[in-house]
């Protein structure tokens, strides 16, 4: 957990209990905020051949069309939001980079560009029990034969609104969370995980 | 005892103690509490809730009427349903259960599951479905609401079949079995609601299941007779479960009573348990059970108070000699209704067959499936012949004692009232007689009062039709629909990056929406009045500073924006310069207004509108929906950007100190940063967009940070104001100085009912645009001039502080039947004022500035003078000194 001298974390607070649960359930839950990420909200015609190119050049890789998938190179993602709105992500401070290379795609072509990196903060959650978790407030099937790695999903978790996404291994999932619910999705995580038998629920 | 020496699925090197009405038993692990009271000769377990008739075991599951206990805080349960555990404490009902006053400490929680399969019910037929479908590859999920898989097989020793059964399914990868769980409801796109009962508390399991399969079996059904209730009248297949599952014998000499084959088996059962069969009598050989026999004085509370002692049976024809028959067992059954509740609930329709005697699915649902008994597929039950027979007459003809809802004390007499009243459908004989009301939800009465309704009027069964299944099939409790919803989890608890710092400067905290934001700061010991006085203060003749932080904000962008922006709002942005913001208002289409904000121009075609704090995502939706489905031509988009922003305003006449020392190097002179100006800045290294906006007539700058930042930048604020007597304040001094100058809260004094020309707001309703809602300001309702208009009040009595939604009156004397003209929508206290004032719709309000009005206040009319809608300032000086 990074605290800066100016900027703080939506949950700053929290990092120290995430920490006490990692290491209390090693292997079975593991839970970290990862902050400050650059999110830029790109919203473009994805039936635009000439644009898509573009984008894909500027930004290294070419945006995900089919829905609910993500795309990415070493250090950028871009999760799909909707038919024609993506999340492109990346490493801190990248936001004006991340901003500059999609006008560079667009290159005056009609679109939307509107960095969000304040907007929501990542929360990873992973581990044996991770699902497990997660199936007490997520409705959709996070299942791998249908939310399989490199998927995500806008989605609810109780009564929060967020971005899920399977990354890397099948054990992990981020969570996109609008700063002004942080707390609630933290305090509700930390609570569901205070089931010590979180595994009945499979 | 009636425990039998061997036999059963009980585990007998488990005895568990338990005590009913205050007195201890021995049972075993395996048992139910009716079990374990039957093996302990208590027949009467619970008084019936009209009559406080005695009443005993009557059935083996789900569909118990009679005995109903209290277990702990679990007011109202059914003992067939209750497994024994060691200690378990339980009072049988006298009527009515008991709510406790105290919360509910079960622990409560819910999960989503998804599956391709889901079979509900985990007898033979769903056994072998959930196997079938298992060996596909498919996820399968199979419940049963027992505690062990089997249904009927349970009772019925195929206990080898079950076992290797049950062996395969578990050894399946994409299988789980649940148990103690009873699929409740069955909702769109097959989303089917289960109760699982686990210890202290319970969990809510929410499936999603491609297809569904209904093995839920059937529920035997009992015949009706005189006095049927006694205690010692149990359905037939029940006592089979007693003495073949729990090894116990609920009676020593038994009578079976029945219209079909079912009870052939359980003569050789309760033979082999030792219990005398003293006669079968079959509806089909012309005999019936015509009444029931016992002890003169059934008021007695204690063992056997009432309980059968004997049966009459006579010829079915009810000519010819009745006989007694002496049994303290009477075993009923009338036949079998397939439970169809889940399939109902679905929308699947039911038809009568009269082969079967009950009624059956009636054609078929897309993606749910009947198997087995449910199906109509009796076999299993062993209904085999059967005679649809319903309700068996007494000698003198007196129906008061048939039983049709035990539960609920309704008898064939009240059906006849209810019919008598002319009533003929089944819903209203429902209503009227209350059967299937109770918690078991007429489970063994409903087809009954069909058949009764049918034979009374001279109709066919299947003419009568059922009552409507609906969820829940079971009780369900409150903690279980809750789950985890509760304290901070109630509702999601949405706070800005200034929280901590309220929290931690003693901030009084207001809901607004879902927000938390500081009502007011209290010091020392003052209360709200003393606080707000001296927060007004502050802002008024020093600096005070508010978070703004919950304001709805929505990125605008396209070439098309501003065409967007003039047809959202009733004002006009074309004059609007990028570098300049301004206030705006928006109109559902019936000119009614809807929200407001302000308009940021940030660049080529890029704005900013912020929205109300409750209005946002209403607003960002609305926006969207005209977007995509009117105007999917204009190339706009759009991107919350709420949570993105924290923004602090500094308001007051020395704000402009404050923000000098922050931003050295940004002009702050009126003509260098002139009244809704943005500028850029930053202080620390902190980024800042800089506005000058207010909503308290004084001089502020409102400062946005992302809101990362937003602490850093609250504090630096603070520290720059701290010479100055920098005060922080909240919603309460909001919008007391709001109103101080007439400014509206939208949905405080705007209701969905007032037009911008009802509050005096026409030099904000563009007439060289469209608009949304611009069409219907012309409409003569609009336009006519009795509307309601927003006032200003002032209380001839400077102390009398109206109240918020008070009525107004034109007539002092408040004879009854006074017209109202119009109430008040935001009152306060004011310190710059010196005395109370209102703001209100007011009918005509503007032809009567200078009047006089009346409202209620503590039981006496108060007068108070109409003025205009702004108290301070009103030449609007004080933005700009």
């Amino acid at each position: 957990m990074i605290v800066e001298a100016v900027r703080r974390s939506p949950l700053a607070d929290y990092a120290l209990r995430f920490a006490e649960l990692s290491a209390a359930r090693p292997g079975d839950l593991f839970l970290r905020e990862h902050p400050f990420l650059a999110q830029v909200n790109l919203r473009t015609d994805p039936n635009d051949p000439a644009v898509m190119q573009r984008l894909a050049s500027s930004l290294g890789f070419a945006l995900p069309v089919a829905a609910n998938t993500t795309a990415a190179t070493e250090d950028r993602r871009a999760l799909w939001l909707g038919p024609d709105e993506w999340l492109i992500v990346g490493p801190q401070n990248q936001e004006g980079a991340l901003e500059q290379a999609m006008r560079d795609g667009l290159a005056g072509a009609f679109g939307s560009i509107v960095d969000v990196s304040a907007s929501r903060t990542v929360l990873e959650i992973r581990g044996v029990e991770a699902r497990d978790l997660l199936l007490h407030g997520v409705p959709i099937d996070l299942d791998t034969r249908s939310f399989k790695i490199g998927r995500c999903a806008q989605t609810l978790l109780g009564k929060a609104q967020l971005i899920i996404e399977r990354r890397g291994d099948e054990a992990a999932f981020h969570l996109y969370v609008r700063s002004s619910f942080a707390y609630y999705v933290a305090d509700w995580l930390l609570d569901a995980a205070a089931n010590p038998n979180l595994k009945s629920a499979r | 005892m009636s425990r039998l020496p061997s036999g059963g699925r009980i585990d007998r090197s488990r005895p568990l103690r338990f005590t009913f009405n205050g007195r201890p038993y021995l049972g075993y692990a395996g048992d139910t509490l009716a079990s374990a009271l039957l093996a302990n000769d208590v027949r009467v377990v619970a008084r019936s809730v009209t009559y406080g008739r005695p009443r005993g075991v009557y059935t083996a599951g789900i569909e118990e009427p009679n005995a109903l206990v209290q277990v702990g805080p679990e007011s109202m349960v059914r003992a067939t349903q209750v497994e024994l555990v060691e200690g378990l404490d339980a009072v049988g009902l006298n009527g009515k259960g008991r709510v406790t006053a105290d919360a509910d400490a079960g622990r409560f929680d819910k999960v989503y599951a998804h599956c391709e399969v889901l079979v509900i019910g985990g007898g033979r037929a769903g056994l072998t479905a959930a196997l079938a479908a298992a060996r596909t590859g498919d996820r399968v999920r199979l419940v049963d609401e027992q505690a062990e898989l089997g249904g009927r097989l349970l009772s019925a020793g195929w206990d080898d079949w079950l076992a290797t059964a049950i062996a395969e399914l578990r050894s399946m990868p994409d299988v789980r079995v649940l148990t103690r769980a009873t699929a409740f409801g069955v909702y769109d796109q097959n989303l089917v609601l289960i109760a699982e009962r686990r210890d202290a508390g319970g969990r809510l399991w929410q499936v999603r299941a491609k297809r569904v399969v209904l093995a839920t079996g059937a529920h035997e059904r009992p015949l009706i007779f005189a006095n049927n209730d006694r205690p010692g009248v149990m359905l037939a297949g029940a006592a089979r479960t007693y003495v073949n599952r729990y090894g116990v014998a609920p009676g020593k000499r038994a009578v079976i009573f029945t219209n079909n084959d079912s009870t052939q088996p359980l003569a050789a059962d309760l033979k082999r348990a030792g219990i005398i069969v003293e006669a079968i009598v079959d509806l089909r050989a012309g005999e019936a059970v015509i009444d029931t026999v016992s002890p003169p004085s059934p008021s007695g509370g204690g063992q056997g108070g009432g309980s059968l002692e004997g049966v009459m049976i006579g010829p079915l024809t009810g000519d010819g000699p009745s006989r007694e028959v002496e049994c303290d067992l009477l075993c009923v059954s009338g036949g079998f209704n397939p439970a169809l509740h889940l399939f109902s609930q679905a929308q699947g329709r039911l038809r009568y067959d009269e082969g079967l005697a009950c009624f059956v699915a009636d054609g078929a649902l897309p993606n749910i499936e009947l198997v087995g008994a449910a199906a109509g597929d009796l076999g299993g039950c062993g209904q085999g012949a059967v005679m649809p027979y319903w309700v068996v007459p007494s000698d003198g003809r007196e129906w008061s004692s048939h039983f049709v809802d035990l539960e609920r004390d309704v008898t064939v007499a009240d059906v006849q009232r209810a019919l008598g009243t002319g009533m003929r459908s089944v819903e209203h004989v429902k209503r009227f007689t209350t059967i299937g009301t109770g918690s078991d939800q007429g489970k063994t009465a409903g087809i009954n009062e069909s058949a009764i309704v049918a034979a009374q009027l001279g109709q066919p069964v299947g003419a009568v039709g059922v009552t409507t299944f609906r969820p829940p099939y079971v009780p369900v409790s409150f903690g279980l629909i809750a789950g985890r919803n509760g304290g901070d989890l109630f509702d999601p608890i949405r706070v800005t990056p200034l929280h901590a710092w309220h929290v931690g400067h003693g901030a009084v905290l207001e809901n607004v929406g879902q927000w938390k934001r500081p009502w007011y700061y209290p010091r020392d010991d003052e209360d709200l009045a003393a606080a707000v006085r001296r927060e007004c203060q502050a802002a008024r003749e020093n600096v005070g500073v508010v978070d703004v932080s919950t304001l709805g904000k929505i990125d605008i962008q396209g070439p098309d924006a501003l065409e967007f922006l003039n047809r959202m709002y009733t004002n006009s942005f074309d004059a609007l310069k990028v570098g300049f913001c301004r206030y705006a208002l928006m109109c559902k289409a019936d000119g009614m207004v809807f929200d407001d904000g302000v308009v940021m121009h940030l660049g080529h075609d890029h704005w900013l509108a912020t929205t109300t704090t409750g209005g946002a995502a209403t607003v960002l939706d609305w926006m969207e929906e005209w977007l995509q489905t009117e105007w999917p031509d204009l190339k706009v988009r759009l991107t919350s950007v709420t949570d993105q922003w924290a923004a602090v305003a500094v308001v007051g006449p020395r704000s402009r100190n404050v923000i000098r020392s922050l931003f050295p190097h940004v002009p702050l002179g009126p003509e260098s940063f002139p009244f809704m100006a943005i500028r850029e800045g930053e202080t620390g290294r902190i980024p800042v967009r800089l506005h000058r906006i207010t909503f308290s007539g004084e001089l502020a700058y409102e400062l946005w940070t992302p809101s990362w930042y937003g602490l850093a930048l609250w504090e630096a604020v603070m520290a720059a104001g701290e010479s100055l007597g920098i005060t922080p304040y909240g919603t309460e001094t909001l919008h007391l100085l709001r109103a101080e100058k007439g400014y509206i809260i939208c949905g405080q004094d705007t209701d969905g009912t007032v037009t911008p020309q009802d509050l005096g707001m026409s030099w904000i309703v563009s007439i060289n645009k469209p608009f949304i809602g611009q069409r219907s300001l012309r409409r003569s309702d609009t336009a006519r001039p009795d509307r309601k208009h927003l006032v200003g009040l002032l209380p001839v009595d400077g102390e009398a502080l109206l109240q918020e939604g008070a009525q107004l009156v034109l007539e002092p004397n408040g004879a009854a039947g006074v017209k109202m003209v119009g109430h008040v929508t935001s009152s306060y206290r004011s310190a710059a004022l010196g005395r109370t004032f209102a703001l209100a719709l007011l009918q005509r309000g503007r032809e009567r500035l200078g009047g006089t009005v009346y409202a209620a206040l503590n039981g006496h009319l108060v007068a108070a003078m109409v003025t205009e809608p702004n108290f301070y300032d009103k030449e609007s000086r004080r933005r700009d000194s």
